[in-house]
């Protein structure tokens, strides 16, 4: 009981500090700080974009992140800021004759990479299609919700990110808050988004999503097992988006997304792209593959095949 | 420097007097600027949850009244080209009031983005070398050079011409033509830059047109104008102020020009799409005719068709034209038809249905609609105070005193109604006005 009641103070604190934040905004006033406003309100104010971080700034960062963060939830938080292996292009496959329209990669997901639960935020969007009408987003069926997956007469087609190599969501963000890193991933630095939404007009494929609310997230649903440009813990008001689980990908030893650990019939596949022996250079070469919305030249490095 | 501190004093004495219905405006636009800002603090409490915008419709009304009165700024132009391109006296001794116009259309734009955005506290991540602005990648970069650019044009030329009207001086033709001649294209370039902002997007086939940026501008060049001709029959109405009726004519024969291209480009969009009806016929099926039986905007923009069709034939018919009445039912049915069509018209059915193909229908919230009041009051506010302080100018009776530090105020009142003589004289002989203005 005593933790919940913490936690809603812990809440209540912080959203009385973002108002007072907003409010300065609001008037266009820099008011010196309130006696209750802390030092970690100008620390956020005036935080430099990821990519201008020295070594020093950075590793002081990622401190003051984990701490805050440990004290929001009540358990040990760590951030990593891991730079891409060398070496290392990330691409995916998804088999649309195997995938069962289970969602519960969506919901891996979430519990992975700690999004909102209220309102709920969904890195992957899982779509019915009728199999006579093929991958026909106008018929397709967002909300299907049957006692048994799967359907007949249908197949199920999930979407997240597709990491383009030419991503238009990247090419349009004013501040520069968006950016592919030299393992493909595209991330978001949550600390230097405006929050604009430009990114979200420009997403082809409906990938990136928005903080509306201040995100809702149990201390005892959180993992605790962070990256910066990943899964931490997000403020209201930004964009976030698919990362391939970059908290867990570009770790040695690595460990597979969690959409792709958790799929029950085996429809993900993920790997290195430079590796000519990995399994998805063996999908991309060997079976019939797709890659969504192909006309519109973004190249994804998410790749729909069929297997069967 | 003195001189510019004496200049803000006569001009802050000067917008503290009026007439009871000058105060009476100025209260009813403070009162409506109040509760948007309540709706905005509550914004920012909650977040944008308190919109009806969601991941699927991810703009809503706020940059459609951005994108709507980019093209009421770009339209100061219309003033412009013919008074210091074409030097047309009539209308050069209006242009000014255009170019305020402008400020305040920009002011709202700036005001309409800050409220739209989630973290407007981290606005100095657009200022380059402080922060990182995507320049030229992002046309939004683009869009925030540009605004800006011309915002900072129009009111140095304006403030530049009214203080030395103020101090009795010709304005400096060396100073000013270089910068009215440059605000010519940076009118074209703020809303050139708006339509590319949504014309670049490969996933938006409703906006991903090549007519969009002459769609554009054609609409702009009748809201803007309709706006101004609205205030310049309320200016000459209820101030002292004399405008040539020539000058109305002549902005209202644009208007009909600009509205003819405007629904041609239309037709032109509405052939392509219909006649290919290939998938991207969705939004326009979406917005005309409904789809799926999602028809929120259909009502909307067949009264905007009609409103825009109904002023064409006003302005076209020189009887229509002419007539006072009819003229500004016609800039009414403008402004209106191109708010609908040019702001959530335009930019809802570029999220509908979303890129999965999702219908989520978009309908403005309270605080939504109560925040757009708000700014609309502000860009009002702004845009009276400027008048307040350029139409005593303009007609003299705004000045520096003898003693070379006070002001001399000869328009105590600024908003009185005209004696009814006064009217029925300008509309029967246009040419009556001509000396009356010293």
């Amino acid at each position: 009981m005593s933790d919940v009641h913490k936690c809603d103070k812990h809440v209540l604190h912080k959203s009385r500090r973002k108002f007072l934040k907003g409010l300065a905004a609001g008037i266009g006033l820099i008011a010196l700080p309130g006696k209750d406003a802390s030092a970690s309100v100008w620390e956020d104010f005036f935080q430099k974009h990821f990519r201008e971080l020295s070594k020093d700034e950075l590793r002081k960062t990622l401190a003051r992140f984990e701490k805050q963060y440990s004290k929001q939830f009540g358990k040990q938080v760590t951030v990593k800021a891991t730079p891409p292996l060398a070496g290392v292009l990330y691409g995916y496959g998804l088999d649309l004759s195997r995938c069962i329209g289970c969602r519960r990669c969506v919901y891996g997901c979430v519990g992975e990479n700690n999004q909102s639960r209220d309102p709920q935020i969904h890195w992957i969007r899982v779509m019915q299609l009728d199999k006579e009408k093929g991958v026909d987003l106008a018929h397709a069926e967002h909300y299907y919700n049957p006692a048994q997956v799967p359907e007949k007469g249908h197949f199920y087609m999930p979407v997240q990110c597709q990491q383009c190599e030419k991503p238009p969501c990247v090419k349009v963000c004013p501040v520069q808050a968006t950016w592919k890193e030299n393992d493909g991933i595209v991330v978001v630095d949550y600390n230097w988004c405006i929050g604009c939404r430009y990114c979200m007009a420009a997403c082809p494929y409906g990938a990136r999503h928005f903080n509306w609310a201040k995100p809702a997230l149990p201390a005892k649903e959180m993992n605790p097992v962070t990256h910066y440009l990943g899964n931490r813990p997000r403020p209201k008001g930004v964009v976030e988006k698919c990362t391939f689980c970059i908290q867990r990908t570009r770790e040695q030893p690595g460990r597979y997304p969690a959409c792709e650990e958790i799929c029950p019939v085996g429809a993900r596949k993920f790997g290195n792209l430079l590796d000519p022996e990995s399994e998805i250079r063996y999908l991309i070469e060997n079976k019939r593959v797709f890659i969504f919305k192909e006309d519109l030249n973004t190249q994804p490095k998410f790749y729909y095949f069929y297997a069967t | 420097m003195k001189n510019i501190w004496y200049f803000f004093k006569g001009t802050v004495v000067l917008t503290s007097k009026g007439s009871k219905a000058y105060y009476c405006w100025v209260l009813f636009l403070l009162c409506l600027m109040a509760i948007g800002a309540m709706a905005y603090f509550r914004q920012l409490d909650e977040g944008l949850i308190v919109t009806a915008m969601r991941d699927q419709v991810s703009w809503g009304f706020y940059i459609s009244n951005f994108t709507f009165l980019v093209g009421v700024a770009a339209a100061a132009v219309l003033l412009v080209i013919p008074a210091y391109v074409y030097h047309w006296k009539p209308i050069k001794e209006i242009a000014v009031l255009g170019e305020l116009l402008a400020v305040s259309a920009i002011v709202m734009c700036l005001l309409f983005v800050t409220v739209d955005i989630g973290h407007p506290e981290r606005f100095w991540h657009l200022i380059p070398k402080i922060g990182l602005l995507n320049f030229p990648q992002s046309l939004l970069a683009w869009d925030v050079v540009v605004l800006n650019t011309y915002l900072a044009l129009n009111l140095t030329i304006a403030v530049y011409i009214l203080y030395n009207l103020y101090y009795k001086r010709q304005p400096n033709k060396n100073f000013t033509t270089p910068l009215l001649l440059f605000s010519i294209p940076s009118a074209i370039s703020i809303h050139t830059v708006t339509a590319f902002l949504y014309n670049g997007l490969g996933a938006r086939p409703f906006w991903n047109s090549s007519i969009l940026v002459p769609r554009f501008l054609a609409s702009a060049f009748c809201s803007g104008p309709a706006f101004m001709i609205l205030i310049f029959m309320l200016v000459r109405k209820y101030t002292k102020f004399k405008i040539e009726d020539k000058a109305i004519q002549k902005v209202a024969e644009l208007i009909a020009y600009a509205m003819f291209i405007n629904l041609l480009l239309l037709g032109a969009e509405l052939f392509k799409e219909y006649y290919t009806a290939s998938v991207h016929l969705a939004p326009v099926q979406y917005l005309f005719q409904g789809l799926h039986g999602h028809s929120a905007l259909v009502p909307w923009i067949w009264t905007a068709m009609l409103f825009n069709i109904t002023a064409f034939v006003l302005f076209l018919v020189p009887d229509t034209r002419r007539n006072n009445v009819t003229l500004v039912i016609g800039c009414i049915l403008v402004f209106v038809g191109v708010y609908i069509e040019k702001g959530m018209g335009l930019v809802i059915p570029g999220f509908i249905p979303d890129v999965l193909h999702e219908i989520y229908e978009y309908a403005p919230t309270g605080i939504e609609l109560l925040l757009s009041m708000g700014i609309w009051a502000t860009g009002l506010f702004v845009f009276t105070m400027l008048l307040r302080v350029a139409i005593p100018i303009l007609n003299g009776d705004f000045h520096v005193a003898d003693d070379g530090v006070g002001s001399y105020i000869g328009d105590q009142l600024f908003l009185i109604q005209h004696n009814s003589e006064d009217e029925k004289d300008s509309t029967d002989n246009p040419e009556f006005r001509h000396d009356s203005a010293e």
